[in-house]
């Protein structure tokens, strides 16, 4: 068992490192972030001074050396000493803006996540047990629903129509759409604590729906495979209970290829965080990342890419692992 | 005469699909008496695996089940799921076809024993129930059992899987045993070991045994009594001598003409029968067999024969253990062999039958 | 006397059925040797099973309207998306059927126009990232070796990160001239092809193991023919399932990315950022945001359907038993 983990691992760091070189590859040749600052520095000044402008800030930017330098003082920086890089637009070094963020975006990718297994796995448990019930039809059309939703039209009609009228039902606001927290909150924990809560509903809410509804329409078909199985069938010839059938042999086997999903998945979920943080107004790490890319802030970018293929990496590893302990027979490999 | 342990009556199982219903089992009789084997042969879609599965009240809610089965006297057909659980596993154990996926990957070997156990004997503790799991596992011969007992299925060989499954069965002392075609899936060699473990299953614990599978040399080794299936129908039965040596129905003479005998004295060549099985869905009226029947008149095509006893008068009552077969011209396969009802199919096929030495 | 009678009963296959008597020594003509076992449906009988599940052909005939109305709709609305109607903010009514925004645009026309323009990315990308896909995904599962060892990292580096930022990094670049749309679906295209090489990596190395390759390697067939014969005809099952999602998956890739406006811009128009721009106004002027989402969300269901309804017709294997 220790042996696969290990084994995972030292697979795991050619993968970031190559993807580190693919990320500073294609950041560095998608064109030269500081045209649009060439062109108002040119229209401002005079070009004597517009060259030494410019010169001084390609320089700040290493823009002046050649690739494969930059790569590696990039590299070192990031790997030894924590610098992601000079940034353009941000107040701070890009390590302490990222890790900000991070918690925000963290907070409510976790809470999405859980939400949406628990959603899955209930919703295609009774759709598969119940198969060509009205409940399987139900859940099944709700699934192809939200599969078919685009992210930011959900976020837009739970922000611009939900929030409201809940709120107004309610006398008092309970779903926040903007931010993560009320600015100038004063009070103890559990103020701040709700508070944050209530900021993060809505968000999470729509995460959760677009995940759930592929994840439950792969729990469906794993726990019809697994309900029509030889050991699920020898389990019921055993006698035992309706109950202990369903959960110890059918669930228990059924959840093992969710993980496989889950973990594919993950990389889409960080694409849904990026639309919602956009959407509800949240400082997290996906608005880092679209206004580095609008401000052409390439160290920003490169920065978002690595950390998003780090985690992405680390989660599949998480997932592989849990694999294994799910499943022996894979253990062995 | 003592009442049968288990008793079949009037078994009908179909299954609606979208080609139409499938009319899998139509009309299974057959009892069995404490302590002995009843073997069931039949070609695949015969009806053989059905008709147990139906017994044990496994077929999916989907089956449409028709019929009488009763043990010790008590209807379980369409009983409630209490007292099917209550006998599945305790009275009636299920050994089912295919090793390799009949247990559960993620759970170990002495687990799933041991869960046989616990579920039928509320009070005993976890460690007595695993215990007895080793001690299973030592009787159908598993070496090193107190060390394997923790292993995981993928790390057993087939036939070794095929043990465990049977020292699942035998874990409650049952009554009846159904083997579900339990060596079709395996090597020959490792099938006389899964053979000799199942004999011993039913010595340990003094089940009878229902032994479904489409080999009559499994049947002849293993049986006492035998019921021939072809299209969902029994149209045979009979103790394993009557069966082997004499057939009365021309289904059962072309099965065992396609068996190579060691215990001919004079070598036969082999006889198959051409064709294959009806479809299951609008079977037409008459004898299933008919069509790949040699014998086959007119009649065979209007009427379906019954099964009747061979050696009474139709019309009498019906005795259970009597050798009955389902067949108009029953009375004229009187020591017929396999080779003169059907012809030998093979490229040298212009030699007549049995006359060539092949070898000696 | 015997005689051979009615072949294997089931479902007819396109196969010779086996000949129960060996062949004769001389002078009979040479039979096809090679049959694959493995029962492959005829399309008649895809067609029917396909046609039995009513949701997928109601979605199928919504989906043909949708696209003519996209495509052919935008010469036959008296409306372009661009003329400026001088009805601002209008609510939708017979002249705009689906009112008009700030500007005095008709709504409809522009939902057409993006339509269209966003159903042309996500077939481009549908049909590219399933070619290659299909190719590199054969090869790598055909092959194996050091070619599957490279093809399946180069899968993995490019499952690892988020299909919008990448796109939005490099669709940034290009997205805004004229043309932008088509390298924003080239970018999808690079991106998408790896779930699909992996699928059919998976079916392609399944495939390789079954006997009847086996058996036509023993009968003298070369690589190309096996894969070509044998195991291509295999896996066009999964390819066109695969692709029909994929479009519904690029549609709501590419509106997303339009979404935070990294995507198709103005002055060009896609439903995503039809939806962006509707975004702030959306509980005052409700049409400009629902008919595109709506839209969006048609396109995708019946897709999604569609699927459905060929992933069933194709596969067999799954009984679905009438209640």
């Amino acid at each position: 068992m220790l042996a696969y983990i290990v084994r995972r691992l030292l697979i795991a760091i050619p993968v970031i490192f190559v993807s580190t070189i693919l990320v500073f590859g294609m950041v560095s040749l998608s064109g030269d972030p500081l045209s649009d600052f060439k062109f108002t520095i040119k229209q401002r000044n005079s070009p004597a001074i517009a060259a030494q402008v410019i010169a001084a800030e390609e320089h700040r930017l290493r823009l002046d050396q050649p690739l494969p330098e930059r790569y590696v003082n990039w590299i070192s920086g990031v790997v030894l000493h924590g610098d992601f890089g000079p940034a353009r637009h941000l107040n701070g070094s890009i390590a302490s803006n990222l890790g900000e963020r991070m918690l925000s975006t963290l907070q409510m990718l976790v809470l999405a996540m859980v939400l949406a297994l628990f959603l899955a796995v209930f919703v295609g448990v009774i759709s598969a047990v119940k198969q060509y019930s009205a409940m399987d039809y139900a859940f099944t059309f709700a699934g192809f629903l939200f599969l078919s939703m685009p992210v930011f039209w959900l976020a837009v009609l739970l922000k611009e129509f939900l929030a409201i009228r809940v709120n107004n039902a309610l006398g008092r606001t309970v779903l926040f759409t903007i931010g993560e927290e009320t600015p100038g909150l004063t009070g103890g924990f559990w103020t701040q604590f709700t508070d944050q809560l209530g900021h993060l509903i809505l968000p999470t809410m729509v995460l959760a729906m677009t995940s759930y509804a592929a994840w439950s329409r792969f729990q469906r078909s794993s726990m019809l495979d697994v309900l029509n199985s030889d050991y699920v069938r020898l389990a019921r010839a055993k006698g035992l209970s309706n109950r202990r059938v369903m959960v110890r042999h059918g669930l228990r086997t059924a959840l093992i290829p969710l993980t496989t999903v889950v973990a594919i998945d993950f990389a889409g979920l960080l694409s849904g965080v990026i639309i919602t943080e956009t959407v509800f107004s949240r400082e997290g790490m996906g608005r880092l990342l679209l206004q580095g890319i609008a401000g052409k802030d390439v160290y920003v970018v490169m920065a978002w890419l690595l950390v998003a293929s780090v985690l992405v990496i680390v989660f599949n590893l998480i997932a592989d692992i849990l694999y294994a302990l799910l499943d022996p027979r894979i253990r062995l490999d | 005469m003592a009442e049968p342990l288990l008793k079949v009556t009037g078994l009908n199982v179909s299954f609606p699909t979208d080609d139409g219903v499938v009319q899998a089992v139509r009309g299974v009789d057959y009892t069995l008496a404490a302590g002995e084997v009843l073997g069931v042969v039949g070609e695949s879609g015969s009806g053989k695996s059905v008709t147990s599965l139906a017994v044990m009240g496994l077929l999916p809610k989907t089956a449409q089940v028709t019929g009488s089965v009763t043990f010790r006297g008590q209807e379980i057909l369409g009983a409630d799921e209490k007292v099917l659980q209550h006998i599945r596993g305790h009275k009636i154990a299920m050994v089912f076809q295919d090793p390799m996926t009949s247990l559960n990957p993620v759970y170990s070997v002495g687990w799933q024993i041991a869960e046989a156990v616990r579920a039928h004997d509320k009070g005993i503790s976890k460690q007595d129930a695993m215990s007895r799991a080793v001690d299973l596992l030592t009787l159908v011969g598993i070496p090193n059992p107190s060390v394997r007992v923790a292993e995981y299925p993928h790390e057993f060989s087939g036939g070794m899987r095929q043990r465990v499954v049977i020292a699942i069965a035998m874990a409650n002392q049952p009554d009846v045993i159904i083997a579900d075609e339990p060596t079709t899936a395996l090597d020959v060699t490792v099938q006389a070991q899964v053979l000799e473990t199942l004999t011993l299953a039913q010595e340990e614990t003094g089940a009878a045994m229902v032994l479904i599978t489409h080999d009559l040399g499994v049947i002849a080794g293993q049986a006492d009594r035998v019921l021939v299936m072809y299209a969902g129908k029994p149209i045979e039965i009979g103790t394993v001598d009557e069966i082997f040596y004499r057939p009365r129905m021309p289904y059962t003479l072309g099965l065992l003409g396609s068996l190579p005998r060691l215990d001919v004295v004079k070598q036969e060549r082999l006889t198959p029968i051409l064709g294959a099985p009806p479809s299951l869905i609008n079977i037409p009226h008459g004898c299933p067999f008919s069509p790949r029947c040699p014998m086959s008149q007119p009649i065979c095509d209007e009427r379906e024969p019954a099964l009747l006893p061979v050696d009474a008068p139709s019309g009498t009552s019906e005795l259970p253990a009597a050798h009955a077969a389902a067949c108009h011209f029953s009375a004229q396969l009187v020591g017929m062999a396999p080779s003169d009802l059907f012809a030998t199919v093979s490229a040298d096929a212009g030699l007549p039958a049995g006359e060539e030495a092949v070898a000696e | 006397m015997t005689e051979p009678t009615t072949g294997p009963t089931g479902e007819p296959t396109s196969e010779p059925t086996r000949e129960l008597t060996p062949q004769p020594l001389s002078g009979a003509p040479r039979v096809e040797r090679e049959f694959t076992v493995q029962t492959r449906s005829q399309w008649s009988m895809v067609l029917r099973r396909f046609l039995q599940h009513k949701a997928a052909v109601l979605s199928l005939a919504l989906l043909v309207l949708i696209a003519i109305a996209a495509f052919a709709g935008a010469s036959l609305w008296h409306y372009s998306y661009r003329d400026l109607t001088g009805d601002y903010s209008k609510p939708p009514s017979w002249k705009h059927p689906f009112g008009t925004d700030a500007s005095g645009h008709d709504s409809f026309a522009q939902v057409l126009r993006g339509a269209q323009r966003s159903l042309e990315i996500a077939l481009f990308v549908a049909i590219a990232a399933t070619f290659i896909g299909t190719i590199a995904g054969a090869v790598a599962g055909f092959y194996g070796g050091w070619r599957d060892n490279l093809l399946m990292r180069l899968v993995d580096l490019v499952l690892t990160l988020p299909a919008i930022a990448i796109a939005a990094v490099l669709g940034h670049e290009f997205g805004g001239r004229a043309s932008g749309w088509f390298y924003i679906a080239l970018v999808f295209s690079a991106l998408l092809w790896a779930p699909m090489a992996r699928v059919i990596r998976g079916v392609t190395l399944s495939l390789r193991e079954k006997e009847f390759v086996e058996a036509a390697r023993a009968l003298g067939a070369s690589d190309s023919r096996i894969i070509f014969r044998h195991i291509l005809p295999n896996t066009v099952g999964p390819i066109i399932v695969n692709l029909t999602i994929y479009v519904a998956v690029a549609i709501l890739a590419e509106t997303a990315l339009s979404f935070v406006g990294f995507g198709v811009r103005a002055p060009d128009v896609s439903l995503g950022n039809l939806v962006s721009n509707a975004a702030t106004a959306a509980s005052t002027r409700p049409w400009l945001f629902y008919f595109p989402g709506l839209v969006i969300i048609m396109i995708a269901l019946t897709i999604n359907f569609i699927g459905d309804g060929l992933r069933d017709a194709l596969d067999p294997t799954q009984n679905r038993v009438r209640s």
